[in-house]
């Protein structure tokens, strides 16, 4: 499937033979599993994993849930309790796809910021990169339409504001939000079309996973030098490589572990930590929780939707020459999707000739500070909207924006890197040297 | 319609304005429990004396409608028990509960082990069975959370500091009558319904306001998540295998990249 | 092969097999709650055993109440049906079972296997045709006394049951079966 030369699978009995003649299945489970995978990988590359097994626990874990849940908005709270009191284990399971949707946005964050620092969008990845931010996109609505489905107070509050953000768009606004609500507010239609998208918005995912791994199974793994794997024979691609199969399986699996084990501690010893108590409130239309805070993962882009108030003089000056058709509202919404937008474009934003950040000694510093940036508007997205808060929120969604639409394209003219390494195999000879092991284990420490 | 629907509308905005936020202002005491931690236990006995101060003293105003009578059994009653409390259990407001009543006489139902506590709305009061878990008792520090990664979620604390954090002052507010809380940090509906000796303990436990506080807030927690003990040694094994497998993987894992990284057999 | 080599191998081997195990139990382990989360849950097994006062009825009259989501018929039946279903022989049953969950099973169709107390009066059944299901009707078919009192009759298929509820003509094949039921008290009957 790789451009990168491997053995093929060779059907040998004769029940095999007559299989891949009709169905090659097997063939394409093995050139799956089999694939030559750059040998050099460090512990960043296992959140792809991670993420599978992610979506399959929420496919699961919503899957028995639907058995008892009652999407109507005079049952839905009911039978959240149903589940939690009556359902045999019903309360950690509910509690396990509670707390996986962090999970889930904790790990494609992660895999989003290695993307970032290795240069994994760059081409010739282009495309799994857009592949992955549709991922992440369907992610945000499948995890938002689920909040709703408890029917508590911020579920239903949250619902109200954010299906309020498409109503800031100008002339068909309105009309948008009344179509995506079912009605003039947040009502028992709503809850039913959210609760069906919920349901099916995961296996779109899951399609668009395969064809993710497909994207980049077709260009061969990035890898922590950005150094492409040498593809001239494969007497050179395994100097490499290592297949996919045992090496990189164990490795992922025992990540998924450790992952796993905290996971698990957070669900049976404080499940709701990352929740908001007034979601155990039944959802009232006639009272406002004081504070709506979205659940933690969506607070970054929360915090950059809230910054662009309209004394902002950016913001006036848009509403200025567009003659008030993008108000202060509207430029939130498009700032917040604009904040996922760059993110997308990045690989044709980013202007230098080598991918990976550690050759690219000022990068690195832009990036962590990014990081950092990142974790600052997480933060103020829970602050109210008030000063100080509202003048930090604007500088670090300026500098998110300035990141890619102006350090990337700048970066690539003005810097020097360093040298890169010319293959895979001297990186990882190199690496291992400089992490101390010797050339050859003595055999007198097999417990190694 | 529309004018109850206004009116409605005015009393509940009025009732839980601000009620939802009482973090910020507010001071919640870290109270003992013994539930706290990931090897926490219920008190029986302190579930016991907290559903007899709910009994006694709460339910006159606030119902706890998704809690069945018959988990009482996981406090120590006998079926029987159970029984005659359920039988025992005053509707107090038929209209907020209509599956207890007859369609056709308008009679109210005895209460059977297998229904839920009746909801009581008569006097707007939230109802109680989740009030534990929707309550967060320690905010902060600056809204990053560590204190309640330290200290818990802190809902049964919040429900005993308020029962015992009353100021005495009170004013009167369009027409309502609004007492001074430092742990709801300002003015809100609730009188303060402990004074102390407000129950007598089957067990002798004096019944001073914290006591009877904390005992009620116990219970509470229990009537908010009742399996928390069954969750918290889910938790334990599942934490406990996937230690064990990850040393095994790791090892396993070791063991696979030896020859890679070293050149050796395996 | 030097010995250390042996050894070695051993190790690994008992390693990966260490490890699968360990994977295997954990998908186990997963997968069986999967699997018990569809069995019935707490309120649906606190309904299994319901208690009936049964205090306000009087002879001749019969109450039907939901038991696992079933009709069962609670009867208390005059002198006259207990004496009706009394004189019935062995021989004339087309099923000489009790159908009776607290009696053994191959106990006899009496009268007396069916009622649930010594005197006869309480008759306690499932309201449910041994045929193909429908509830049958009280006081009706050709094994109603001729006050009208007592005897069943579907009126689905037409199938007639006696007064002590066992099947007498028609498709169905068994006697009305008697539930796990007893006096608690005077006035109360535990069903399940």
């Amino acid at each position: 499937m790789s451009g990168i030369p491997h053995d093929h699978y060779e059907p040998k009995s004769g029940g095999e033979k007559w299989l891949h003649k009709r169905l090659p299945i097997v063939g394409l489970l093995y050139d799956t599993i089999m694939i030559p995978t750059p040998k050099n990988l460090n512990w960043m590359w296992i959140w792809g994993i991670v993420l599978t097994f992610c979506l399959v626990l929420q496919i699961i874990t919503g899957i028995v849930l639907v058995m008892h849940y009652t999407p109507d908005t005079n049952l839905a709270f009911a039978s959240v309790e149903h589940i939690m009191r009556n359902v045999n284990g019903g309360h950690f399971i509910r509690y396990l796809h509670m707390n996986g949707a962090s999970l889930f946005f904790i790990a494609v964050y992660a895999h989003i910021f290695r993307s970032l620092y290795y240069g994994s969008y760059k081409a010739p990845r282009e495309v799994t990169w857009i592949i992955g931010i549709l991922i992440y996109l369907l992610m945000m609505g499948t995890a938002f339409m689920g909040y709703v489905l408890p029917w508590g107070q911020m579920s239903f509050w949250g619902a109200t504001v954010i299906t309020g953000l498409f109503g800031a768009i100008p002339f068909i606004g309105e009309p948008i939000q009344t179509w995506l609500l079912g009605g003039p507010a947040v009502d028992n239609a709503t809850l039913t079309r959210f609760f069906s998208l919920h349901y099916l918005f995961p296996f779109i995912i899951a399609g668009l996973t395969m064809v993710h791994i497909w994207a980049f199974h077709t260009t061969g793994n990035n890898n922590p030098t950005g150094v492409e794997v040498r593809r001239t024979s494969k007497a050179e691609a395994e100097k490499d490589t290592v297949p996919f199969w045992p090496y990189y399986v164990i490795k992922d699996l025992f990540a998924l572990a450790v992952i796993f084990a905290v996971f698990f501690a957070i669900v049976g010893f404080m499940p709701n930590y990352l929740g908001h108590p007034d979601n155990y409130i039944e959802a009232n239309p006639l009272a406002t929780p004081a504070h709506i805070v979205p659940e933690w993962y969506f607070l970054p882009f929360y915090a950059i939707l809230r910054a662009f108030t309209s004394e902002v003089w950016i913001v006036q000056f848009f509403s200025f020459i567009t003659g008030g058709i993008i108000d202060a509202k509207f430029f939130g919404v498009l700032a917040m999707f604009g904040a996922i937008a760059v993110m997308a474009l990045a690989p044709w934003l980013d202007t230098s000739s080598v991918r990976s950040a550690r050759y690219r000694p000022q990068l690195k510093w832009w990036f962590w500070l990014l990081v950092i940036d990142f974790f600052a508007l997480m933060w103020l997205g829970a602050m109210p909207a008030e000063e100080p808060y509202a003048t930090f929120s604007l500088i670090a969604s300026a500098y998110w924006f300035a990141y890619f639409l102006v350090i990337l394209p700048l970066l690539g003219v003005i810097e020097k890197p360093l040298p890169v390494p010319a293959t895979i195999e001297e990186d990882f000879e190199a690496h291992k040297s400089a992490t101390g092991g010797t050339k050859t284990l003595p055999d007198a420490t097999p417990a190694e | 319609m529309f004018k109850k629907l206004t009116l409605a509308g005015l009393l509940g905005l009025g009732l839980t304005s601000g009620a939802f936020a009482a973090g910020g202002e507010g001071h919640t005491e870290d109270y003992a429990f013994s539930f706290e931690g990931p090897f926490g236990t219920w008190d029986e006995a302190q579930l016991q004396r907290g559903l007899q101060v709910y009994t006694e003293i709460c339910s006159a105003c606030h119902g706890m409608q998704y809690v069945p009578i018959r988990t009482l059994e996981q406090l120590g009653y006998s079926e029987e028990q159970v029984i005659a409390y359920a039988e025992s259990f005053p509707v107090i407001d038929p209209a907020s509960n209509p599956e207890l009543v007859d369609p056709d006489t308008g009679d109210v139902a005895t209460l059977k082990p297998t229904d839920h506590f009746p909801a009581n709305n008569a006097l707007n009061a939230p109802d109680l069975s989740l009030m534990a878990k929707a309550r967060a008792g320690f905010h902060g520090p600056y809204g990053l959370g560590l204190n309640q990664l330290f200290n818990g979620m802190g809902g049964a604390e919040y429900i005993a500091s308020l029962l015992t954090h009353y100021t005495g002052d009170d004013k009167t507010e369009a027409g309502a009558v609004l007492y001074e809380n430092t742990t709801y940090g300002g003015y809100f509906g609730m009188a303060p319904p402990l004074y102390g000796d407000d129950v007598v303990y089957a067990d002798g436990t004096p019944a001073t306001v914290e006591q009877e506080a904390k005992d009620v807030a116990a219970f509470l927690m229990w009537a908010a998540e009742p399996k928390m003990m069954e969750r918290q040694q889910a938790g334990f094994v599942g934490v406990f295998f996937l230690v064990v497998l990850s040393v095994l993987l790791y090892l396993v894992n070791k063991r696979i990249w030896r020859p890679i990284k070293y050149g050796t057999k395996a | 092969m030097s010995h250390a080599e042996d050894h070695d191998d051993n190790r690994r081997d008992f390693l990966y097999y260490a490890a699968a195990g360990t994977a295997a139990v954990a998908t186990g382990a997963a997968v069986w709650p999967l699997v018990h989360q569809m069995n019935p849950s707490a309120d649906v097994r606190a309904l299994s055993t319901i208690r009936v006062d049964v205090s306000g009825l009087s002879e001749g009259s019969q109450l039907t109440v939901k038991w696992l989501g079933k009709p069962v018929f609670i009867r208390r039946r005059t002198a006259e049906e207990i004496e009706a279903a009394n004189g019935v022989e062995m021989s004339e049953l087309i099923d000489p079972l009790a159908r009776n969950a607290n009696l053994q099973d191959g106990a006899d169709a009496t009268d007396a296997n069916r009622a649930l107390d010594e005197t006869g009066e309480w008759l306690v059944q499932m309201g449910v045709c041994t045929h193909l299901g429908c509830v049958p009707i009280a006081n009706a078919g050709d094994y109603a006394l001729d006050s009208g009192q007592g005897g069943w009759f579907c009126p689905c298929h037409g199938s007639h049951y006696d007064t002590a509820g066992r099947i007498r003509k028609g498709p169905a094949p068994e006697n009305l079966p008697v539930p796990p039921a007893e006096f608690i008290d005077d006035a109360t009957i535990l069903l399940g």
